[in-house]
């Protein structure tokens, strides 16, 4: 076995006074191996980011090093100063980040930015940079190189702007890259792409590569070592295999379980209930206009979509960023309107109401959101929010206060909750929150739109689950929006997969996994990571 | 490799641990008191607050009472200076420091009320234009860009030489040109808001449009409105202090520190002090408020995130 690159031994980062815990990572060791992907897995806060900075000599000032030492090529980079870290860094380590919209300059040219790299470090002459520019342009995928260096960030797509950050990772041929959630922010087929460059390019190169996810699937499919952090401590490590196959640690078995599996549960199908909300063609276009004189661009959406849902039925809607699933849910609960179509409820027409009619029958229909952060107005306690809504209805406050208290329960916190503001909360507590929220107001129909996105994979199996005893309990229908298929298989009753604003495939869950028609759905199925070892687990 | 064992991972929270129920406004409260310029500004501002609200129980004098026999003594520091005037006394006689405690209530005044009146008038302008956007919103920036390409000083100039100069006059046009800044923060802030999911939420639950505003979008833009609030009042001091130095502002005898200025402008060469005591005083009140102002966003600023 040949030597480590780098070594991290009892790296021990403090956190500043008044943090929920003495230290960001405390006493860890590490070995990174050339040619080979070790992988740093942790929940937020776990510290596995800050590992990564640490490496790159890019920790927040409010952090301090108090102990150990990270090695390599002979040095202590731990000890070094800000110009001889300006020297290694893009030379011999190399960072690729979580969002390449954010990290790439916006107003250069991707060429020029790769270019960059070299004149950062007094390399080469600048007809030199150029040419080295495309190369690395086309080894790292991007179609037609001569034109695309010419390109601004914003002209690309996600996966084509990650693949530029990693063209500059790898202009000066590094012996480590340090990544950190790199596919995180994109698509899972573009995900699936991405990952698979990462792999091809580290084994050519043979480049050692740090590789901070959250993500067990993107462990499985990438990883040769694999790390787990909890609470800045190291609990487990070793090979892939061992780690995922033989959890020794009892977090990482905890960790591993809650990974939704993709082989969704047998559910009976429910064709006798009534149908609670039922979607007829529903159609939305934006159109933005460049400039004072510029055709207006159209884009279609949703384009004639339409499904029934009956009572005590779950719907996943699935699909890739700019599918049209958070449209189709906001035009469902008339956030926007849409350009034709019909929604109801039970009989009532709902795309009919007018605006006092609407605010009268909005109750029926609730919504639980994305980001538990932005989803509750932080100046209203718990209880103003949850019994706000039944208060502007007509409850009496003293009935929506008790009631709000129940709600609470309903949803797993305890009834001091009511009195605190929501800076209280994790997200995982304020999701709670938000759907004690939604539930308040006794709809018929829920929608959640990405409600678990946005929590850790532990918190994501205590609401999942208390969503699915919620809609058995009262017998709601839920219309889920979703991009991650390992959800949508442990909740929905039936999928609609939505591509470009189309629905081109609606099955019930456990058929569409076992025979998915269209080739989109399986173009999807196939991308989704560790694929191989959700089915051996 | 140093594997530590870990406490399993539980299926459900089994206890929850909440920390004490603050609000925000509490732990901004908190940040404050650890603020310097936050409580320095608070000291300033609330020691004049205190003078005006006290004149007539700490002032020494009559700030009226002209004695033509004791005119223009210098303050205590001076050789000639006498332990009755501690800051001496105007051409006519009139106690300086009398003269300066109540000329607080007439710089507090305006400042107040002008704010109050163009608060009032561009958060509403810029609230609705944040959150209906559109048509709202363009005829809005219509309103502000107009409001905007009037120069301040000479509309005040003018409508005072034209109504003639008083308190109430100046505290009504300064208040109905000082809302521009209000609208154009309220607008952005409002827009920022308004994309919320909890505003979404309250949509969604059948609020109407006033109680959104009412309940969602105002206490989320508090900060910038109290921020944009301290400036307005420090601007609407100045600017009285400035109509009164030219004559066209609050009338003599009123103790107003612009005016103060002005009637000490012919002996600035032999007697400075008569000219920088009010203009030191303004200095001071001014500064103290935008410290004040400074302050309060700067520990309201972080609210809301981790």
């Amino acid at each position: 076995m040949s030597e480590p690159v780098v070594q991290i031994r009892n790296l021990t980062l403090a956190l500043p006074r008044g943090a929920d815990r003495p230290h960001a990572v405390e006493d860890l060791s590490l070995d990174l191996m050339p040619g080979k992907i070790l992988c740093v897995v942790g929940e937020s806060g776990s510290g596995k980011s800050m590992s990564a900075y640490a490496l790159t000599g890019l920790l927040p000032r409010a952090l301090k090093v108090t102990g150990g030492e990270i090695r390599f090529e002979g040095r202590d980079l731990l000890r070094l100063d800000e110009r001889a870290w300006r020297d290694l860094r893009g030379r011999r380590i190399a960072m690729i980040f979580q969002e390449p919209m954010t990290a790439l300059n916006p107003v250069m040219r991707i060429g020029d930015q790769i270019a960059e790299m070299f004149e950062a470090h007094g390399l080469l002459t600048p007809k030199e940079r150029r040419e080295r520019a495309v190369s690395l342009a086309g080894e790292v995928g991007l179609p037609d190189p001569e034109q695309i260096v010419k390109a601004y960030p914003h002209q690309l797509s996600g996966g084509q702007r990650q693949r530029a950050m990693i063209a500059m990772a790898l202009a000066l041929e590094p012996a480590v890259l340090v990544a950190d959630e790199p596919t995180t922010a994109l698509d899972v087929t573009t995900q699936a792409q991405i990952l698979k460059l990462i792999r091809t390019i580290q084994q050519r190169r043979n480049m050692a590569v740090l590789f901070i996810t959250h993500d067990f699937g993107v462990v499985a499919d990438i990883a040769d070592h694999v790390a787990v952090l909890q609470r800045g401590r190291l609990v487990e490590s070793g090979s892939a295999e061992a780690v995922l196959r033989h959890p020794q640690a009892a977090y990482t078995k905890a960790l591993l379980a809650a990974v939704p599996s993709l082989t969704p549960p047998k559910r009976e199908p429910i064709t006798a209930a009534p149908v609670a909300l039922s979607v007829a063609n529903l159609a939305k276009t934006y159109a933005t206009r460049a400039g004072l004189l510029g055709k207006p661009r159209v884009v279609a959406a949703v384009k004639e979509v339409s499904f029934d849902l009956r009572r005590g039925e779950t719907l996943g809607i699935v699909g890739e960023s700019g599918s049209g699933k958070s449209t189709t849910a906001r035009l469902a609960i008339r956030l926007i309107e849409p350009d034709h179509g019909t929604v109801r409820l039970g009989s009532l027409d709902f795309t009919a109401l007018g605006a006092t009619a609407l605010r009268d029958e909005r109750r029926r229909i609730q919504m639980i959101f994305q980001d538990p952060f932005a989803s509750l107005n932080p100046r209203r306690t718990v209880e103003q929010i949850i019994a706000g809504g039944p208060i502007a209805h007509g409850t009496p406050a003293r009935q929506a206060r008790a009631r709000a208290r129940e709600l609470l329960d309903l949803v797993g916190l305890p009834p001091s909750a009511a009195e605190r503001y929501p800076n209280a909360f994790s997200g995982g507590q304020r999701q709670r929150i938000g759907i004690a929220r939604a539930l308040a107001m006794e709809p018929d129909v829920l929608v959640a739109d990405e409600a678990v996105s946005a929590l850790d994979v532990s918190v994501q199996a205590q609401v999942l689950a208390l969503l699915e005893d919620l809609k058995q309990r009262l017998g709601i229908a839920m219309l889920f929006i979703t991009h991650d298929l390992r959800v949508a298989a442990t909740i929905c009753d039936r999928i609609a997969v939505m591509h470009r604003g189309e629905i081109v495939e609606m099955n019930r869950t456990e058929a569409l996994f076992r025979a998915p028609e269209h080739p989109y759905t399986r173009s999807l199925l196939a991308a989704v990571p560790g694929a191989l070892f959700a089915e051996t687990a | 490799m140093t594997i530590r064992p870990a406490s399993p991972l539980a299926a459900a929270p089994a206890e929850i641990v909440l920390p004490p129920a603050r609000s925000p406004a509490a732990l901004a409260l908190r940040r404050g008191l650890s603020h310097g310029g936050f409580l320095i500004g608070a000291g300033i501002v609330g020691f004049v607050v205190l003078m005006a609200l006290a004149a007539p129980l700490v002032a020494p004098h009559d700030p009226y009472a002209q004695d033509v026999s004791r005119r223009l003594i210098p303050p205590i520091w001076h050789a000639k200076g006498s332990v009755e005037h501690l800051l001496g006394t105007d051409k006519l006689g009139r106690d300086y420091l009398s003269r300066l405690i109540y000329g607080s209530q007439i710089s507090l005044l305006i400042g107040l009320s002008a704010a109050l009146i163009s608060g009032v008038i561009g958060t509403a302008l810029g609230v609705l234009a944040g959150y209906y956007g559109g048509r709202v919103d363009a005829v809005v920036s219509y309103i502000v860009t107009t409001r905007l390409a009037m120069p301040v000083v000479l509309v005040a100039l003018a409508m005072a030489s034209l109504v003639g100069g008083s308190l109430k006059v100046v505290v009504l046009v300064l208040g109905l040109l000082l809302w521009d800044r209000f609208a154009v923060v309220t607008r952005a802030a409002t827009r920022q808001v308004r994309n919320q999911d909890f505003v979404a939420a309250a949509k969604a639950a059948g609020f109407s449009p006033v109680r959104i505003l009412a309940q969602e979008i105002l206490p989320n833009i508090l900060n910038a409105l109290i921020v944009v609030a301290t400036l307005e009042m420090a601007h609407a001091i100045l600017l009285e202090a400035a109509l009164s130095f030219l004559g066209l502002g609050v009338q003599p005898p009123l103790p107003s520190w612009g005016l103060m200025i002005a009637e000490g402008k012919q002996y600035m060469f032999f007697q400075p002090w008569v000219i920088t005591i009010p203009g030191v005083a303004l200095l001071i009140l001014v500064l103290g408020i935008n410290l004040l102002g400074d302050g309060v966003r700067d520990i309201t600023a972080p609210e809301g995130r981790h």
